[in-house]
């Protein structure tokens, strides 16, 4: 028997680790709980700026892929207007 | 707040009757992995099925034949939530993720799956990945 919590009437990507690229200098990863209207609402989740921090973005994602970030925010949404792309951080 | 026992029962049983072993403390956890020889699997379970509706039936298709870790063993997130800290301590600098799993060989992390490599594949899949680590660490050298 296969015992799990469902969760309806979300987008597909609900609940799956993914990478939201924006217009700017920021990267966002995190939990997808839904995409609406406003945006990509994160939960969990981790963000790079180009220039700051100690990696630059290639590293931090190339980290990210193979451990997972940081849930330094719990919940964010990212802007829809700021939304470049969306995608699993399991296929980068 | 952590999430009821009658919720998650369903979730630990499929764990427990495949033979895993609850770490409900920390304690129970420092005793386990503190284990200088051999191997130990710590499945971190968790009730959402985006991920550990595939992980649990992963781990128990990779159990079921080939090597296989000397202890299996299991925290639950969100309700065991002081032997999940302690574990994650135990894991180092990898972020907390949940389900995701660790394998650890003679007391050091050899292997680690965290969730965004479970989401969204099968149990086959996610049994492969272990059967992997388990011929890698925990097979008996002819």
């Amino acid at each position: 028997m296969r015992t799990f919590a469902h969760h309806e009437h979300r987008h597909e990507l609900h609940g799956i680790t993914v990478v939201v690229e924006t217009d700017g200098p920021e990267v966002w990863i995190g939990r997808c709980d839904d995409i609406v209207g406003d945006g990509v609402i994160l939960k969990d989740a981790d963000v790079h700026r180009d220039g700051e921090g100690e990696r630059t973005r290639a590293e931090w994602l190339e980290r990210a892929k193979r451990w997972g970030v940081h849930p330094n925010h719990r919940r964010a949404v990212v802007p829809a207007a700021r939304v470049v792309a969306v995608r699993r951080l399991a296929e980068l | 707040m952590s999430y009821s026992p009658i919720l998650i029962r369903p979730m630990r049983e499929e764990l427990l009757a495949a033979g895993f072993e609850e770490l409900r403390t920390p304690e129970d956890v420092d005793r386990v992995i503190a284990e200088k020889t051999g191997t130990t699997l710590v499945v971190v379970n968790s009730v959402c099925g985006c991920a550990a509706g595939m992980a649990r039936p992963g781990v128990r298709l990779a159990l079921q034949e080939g090597p296989r870790p000397d202890r299996i063993t299991t925290v639950f997130a969100g309700f065991d939530v002081e032997a999940t800290q302690r574990a994650r301590e135990r894991f180092g600098d990898i972020p907390p993720s949940s389900p995701s799993m660790a394998l650890f060989k003679d007391g050091e992390l050899v292997w680690f799956l965290p969730r965004h490599r479970i989401e969204g594949r099968d149990a086959l899949a996610v049994a492969q990945d272990l059967r992997d680590a388990f011929a890698e660490h925990c097979a008996v050298p002819a």
